[in-house]
């Protein structure tokens, strides 16, 4: 068998179509390739596609009106507006935190770095109840810095700050853990070249390496506020559970849920559901954005493309 | 202004990157950093730039200490083996991005970018991203980015390992032209003996982290120091000869070595090296001192022919490089006898050999 | 060549020392509470607190949830990534993108609604209840859920490797006369059996540490359904700090090794790349 019987056009085509990367059909019998794509489908469908839309049925099932009251209910306002808070103080705080994680591990060598990147990942690995109990036994009235606290009339549990410490805990490895291995990959060149060009600290931070991350830097920012705004275990540890000032969304939820206001529940709910639709379809354009980003490739030497290639034999 | 780094010791780890190099770039040269991947050329010429933090030793530009000074006050021009070009900036920005770091005015900022890019001959290509541009206009665009804030250091890592060779060519007389037209003080690390030769006045020799050679591109080419730097700087043919009272002997061949390198060490063995063009071919053994062979190979394309021939008593390959004419005259071919004289050979201290 | 250079780019403390103070503060000094407050135990309390009948159950109950899910995670989660990858069939991308919904659902309402559905009046539950299985309020319950959140690790783990694996070795293989099922046995499988274990260890990992989603389907009756994080926070509930430290350090203990263990498992299946 022949190169060029399998390929006739391969040598003669200026930019070869790039063999696709996967083939659309592979070599699998269609019996085993229609199974598994039935039960790949199907287990999408059954865990992820008809949970998702009954969130919308069932907030609706009792009428357009009884949702909207649902929503408009003042606890249940207060807790979108909590959400609304907590979420992006966490952002924040774990996008600096982030930020400078990066910009030291992955443009400094430095003993204990590894050890680093591994700490950073702790809280990935960290049950959120447990979370929750760490802040209680420093804060809480009997906790390390509770008897203090107490003296000076200060309280840190259930309050919303205690909120925004849980959540920035639970979500601390986000925007790390995406900008590191960017920044790694991307290496020091460009950062270097504008400082032998004479740019000081801020300008390279500001013009070379923020633009550079900027798709990265914006993907961790999405899964970080998503993660924040659905936190619950470490929230419901901390925060006390009291309605219209310490529950956020997912916690109003479950109280109401425990609570047999079912429709209530799912009118929340459909909040999160809607935000997380959103940061999923976010994430999803950033990832197209990232690959066009990759995809390009260095056109020819302009004068030279013709003469390289080979002359069409009959 | 000259450039001289002094005394570098370099390691990473415990592996020694460079053992103790001086290098000196005198006020308007432009010189090669010559040397094999691993040779440490590259670092040496990051701790001139700043890029790099020398663990011992120091820089100097003209009579100032700068060793500890940031690159980014050093106002030298660097050009990356990648170019390192930024590539959420066009050209124009790129370009301009020296000059806007320092606050110089918009208009002035313009005149000097449409000058270099002149300068570069890519004007149409100002506003264009660096990912649209072939790898030869990615690279002149990295040139006209460092020198755009006029530095008086330009510094080139492999400017043109990663082109093509007839852009490279190209390329070579250009950066010639550049940087006679500005009045830098330039150093460039290459692999490429052929580059360095081409452009540079003077070469450094590199080899494992020290300095094994410098020199103009004549003195290093036509004298080299030792065994290293004659193998590396061409094709070189080696013959395992014997040292007997002052003569070099290769069987019964006089080895001509020329009379300053002749070696006091009474008897022994020694390599000796014979350049492909140092050899001549005869039909017959006039001279007597020449080796019988068969020619194997005839390459000629070319402004030489070159010619493979296999010393059969020896059973050793030799490469000759040979004039057209003389080729015409000879009118060789494949399988035919043939003898080989060496008008001229080189011998050095064993303790180089590699 | 060197790809980091030492102190040469700016900002070299400022960053570093902003890192380890956030670090302390926010991860380093809460474990420290957490671990102190277990070690004035004595060995005594600790082992009372940790070895309760009710403990120990909720012990077993979460492992072996968390196992069970990892395992059908693993399953599920290679065919998911599989038919992804080789496969076209309509609204492919669409699937693909769901596949990170757990990811950004909130387990409470993934917890909201899984219950809902699978109570005998729910629209799964309807179905399944006659032929016997009860997955609302039940063990199967919890094992579901945890499939849930567990499933993507495994499909994201996966897709990479299944992506860049080499089709000229499948080939080669073909040509040298092995069938398709000794091709993927020999060929295909040895090389992505790291990135589904390191999926399912990923999603044990999370299974074993979630909450949010079982408190919801769970009855949480002590000794039968109550998992170690819930038990958690009963404790808590019952202001018995001391036991619920414990029972908490237990987990963490158990989240620190799965930690260790996935990073070794990441190395694990990478070596093979140069």
């Amino acid at each position: 068998m022949t190169e060029s019987g399998q390929q006739p056009d391969a040598d003669t085509t200026p930019h070869p179509p790039a063999l696709p990367a996967r083939a659309p059909t592979s070599g699998d019998p269609a019996w085993v390739r229609i199974l598994i794509t039935t039960i790949a489908v199907g287990s999408l469908i059954v865990l992820v596609v008809i949970p998702v839309l009954s969130v919308f049925v069932e907030a609706l099932s009792r009428g357009v009106t009884r949702y909207a009251q649902n929503l408009t209910d003042p606890d249940n306002l207060s807790a979108i507006a909590l959400t609304a808070v907590v979420a992006p103080c966490a952002v924040i705080l774990n996008t600096l935190f982030g930020v400078a994680a990066a910009w030291a591990i992955a443009r400094f060598q430095f003993p204990g770095r590894t050890l680093l990147v591994t700490f950073i990942d702790l809280p990935f690995a960290i049950s959120p109840v447990v979370a929750g109990l760490m802040f209680v036994l420093l804060f809480g009235s009997s906790g390390w810095f509770g008897p203090w606290l107490n003296a000076h009339g200060l309280r840190l549990l259930f309050t919303p700050l205690a909120l925004v410490i849980a959540t920035t805990f639970v979500t601390l490895p986000f925007v790390a853990r995406e900008l590191i291995p960017v920044m790694e990959a991307i290496g020091p060149d460009e950062e270097l070249a504008a400082l032998s060009l004479g740019a000081n600290g801020r300008q390279i931070f500001w013009r070379i390496t923020l633009p550079n991350v900027k798709w990265g830097l914006l993907y961790g920012l999405i899964l970080c506020n998503a993660r924040a705004m659905g936190e619950f275990g470490a929230v419901y540890v901390v925060g006390g559970r009291i309605a219209g000032e310490t529950n956020t969304m997912p916690l109003q939820v479950e109280m109401l849920f425990q609570g047999f206001d079912s429709p209530a529940a799912f009118a929340v709910a459909t909040v999160l559901t809607m935000l997380g639709l959103v940061s999923l379809g976010l994430k999803t354009w950033v990832e197209s954005q990232q690959d066009d980003g990759q995809k390009q490739e260095e056109p020819a030497e302009p004068g030279i493309t013709e003469s390289v290639i080979p002359p069409k034999t009959a | 202004m000259s450039i001289i780094a002094k005394n570098i010791v370099k390691q990473f780890g415990d592996k020694v990157i460079l053992n103790d190099v001086t290098v000196e770039a005198p006020s308007g040269a432009l010189v090669a950093l010559l040397g094999p991947s691993g040779s440490g050329k590259t670092t040496l010429l990051r701790i001139i730039s700043g890029l790099e933090v020398p663990d011992q030793g120091t820089v100097q530009f003209h009579a100032d200490d700068i060793t500890r000074r940031s690159a980014r006050d050093r106002n030298v021009g660097f050009v990356f083996q990648h170019y390192a070009l930024f590539r959420h900036m066009t050209v124009f920005e790129n370009i301009a991005f020296g000059l806007r770091v320092r606050k110089i005015s918009e208009a002035k900022i313009r005149e000097r970018v449409h000058e270099l890019l002149e300068l570069v001959k890519l004007p149409e290509m100002a506003d264009r991203y660096p990912a649209k541009l072939s790898g030869g206009q990615k690279q002149r665009i990295a040139l006209a980015r460092a020198i755009a804030p006029k530095p008086a250091v330009l510094l080139l890592d492999e400017p043109f390992g990663a082109l093509d060779a007839n852009v490279r060519e190209e390329l070579r007389q250009w950066l010639r032209r550049c940087h006679d037209e500005y009045h830098m003080t330039s150093i460039f690390v290459t692999h490429d003996q052929e580059e360095a030769f081409e452009v540079a006045d003077k070469i450094v020799v590199m080899n494992k982290g020290r300095v094994e050679q410098e020199g103009s591109p004549a003195e290093v080419f036509e004298h080299p120091a030792n065994a290293f730097v004659m193998k590396f700087l061409g094709k070189v043919n080696s013959f395992q000869a014997v040292l007997q009272d002052g003569r070099v002997l290769f069987g019964n061949v006089e080895m001509p070595v020329g009379a300053n390198q002749v070696i006091q060490t009474g008897n022994g063995k020694a390599d000796v090296y014979v350049r492909p063009h140092e050899l001549d071919l005869g039909r017959t053994a006039e001279s007597g001192n020449c080796l019988r062979g068969k020619v194997m190979h005839i390459n000629p394309a070319g402004s030489i022919v070159k010619v493979r021939v296999l010393v059969e008593d020896f059973g050793l390959v030799v490469n000759v490089d040979i004039s057209p004419e003389r080729h015409r005259q000879l009118a060789l071919a494949s399988g035919e006898s043939i003898f080989v004289s060496p008008k001229n050979a080189k011998i050095f201290e064993p303790d180089y050999a590699i | 060549m060197p790809q980091v250079n030492q102190r040469v780019l700016p900002g070299f403390r400022l960053s570093l020392g902003f890192t380890m103070l956030y670090l302390t503060v926010l991860v380093a000094v809460p474990l420290a509470a957490c671990f102190i407050t277990t070690a004035r135990l004595t060995p005594a309390q600790f082992g009372a607190a940790v070895w309760t009948p009710r403990a120990v159950a909720a012990y077993s109950l979460t492992a072996s949830a968390a196992f069970l899910a990892a395992c059908i995670s693993a399953i599920l989660g290679s065919l998911i990534a599989w038919a992804l990858v080789r496969y076209d069939f309509p609204l492919k991308r669409y699937f693909d993108a769901m596949v990170d919904l757990p990811f950004a659902l909130p387990t409470a309402v993934a917890g909201l609604v899984f219950s809902t559905l699978y109570v005998p009046s729910g629209l799964f539950g309807r179905f399944l209840t006659p032929l016997g299985i009860e997955l609302a309020y039940s063990r199967g319950g919890i094992i579901l859920v945890m499939v849930f959140i567990g499933f993507p690790f495994v499909v994201r783990t996966l897709q990479p490797i299944l992506e860049s694996l080499d089709r000229e070795s499948e080939e080669a293989s073909l040509m040298l006369g092995a069938s398709r099922w000794q091709t993927f046995r020999h060929v295909i499988f040895p090389s992505i059996l790291p990135g589904i274990v390191t999926g399912f260890a990923l999603a044990f990992a999370r299974a074993l540490g979630e909450y949010g989603s079982i408190v919801f389907i769970s009855s949480n009756i002590p000794g039968q359904s109550e998992i170690a994080a819930v038990l958690v926070v009963n404790k808590l509930e019952e202001f018995q700090y001391a036991e619920a430290t414990a029972v908490a350090t237990v987990l963490l203990t158990a989240s620190f090794a799965m930690l260790a263990i996935i990073n070794r498992l990441e190395r694990w299946s990478r070596r093979w790349d140069s």
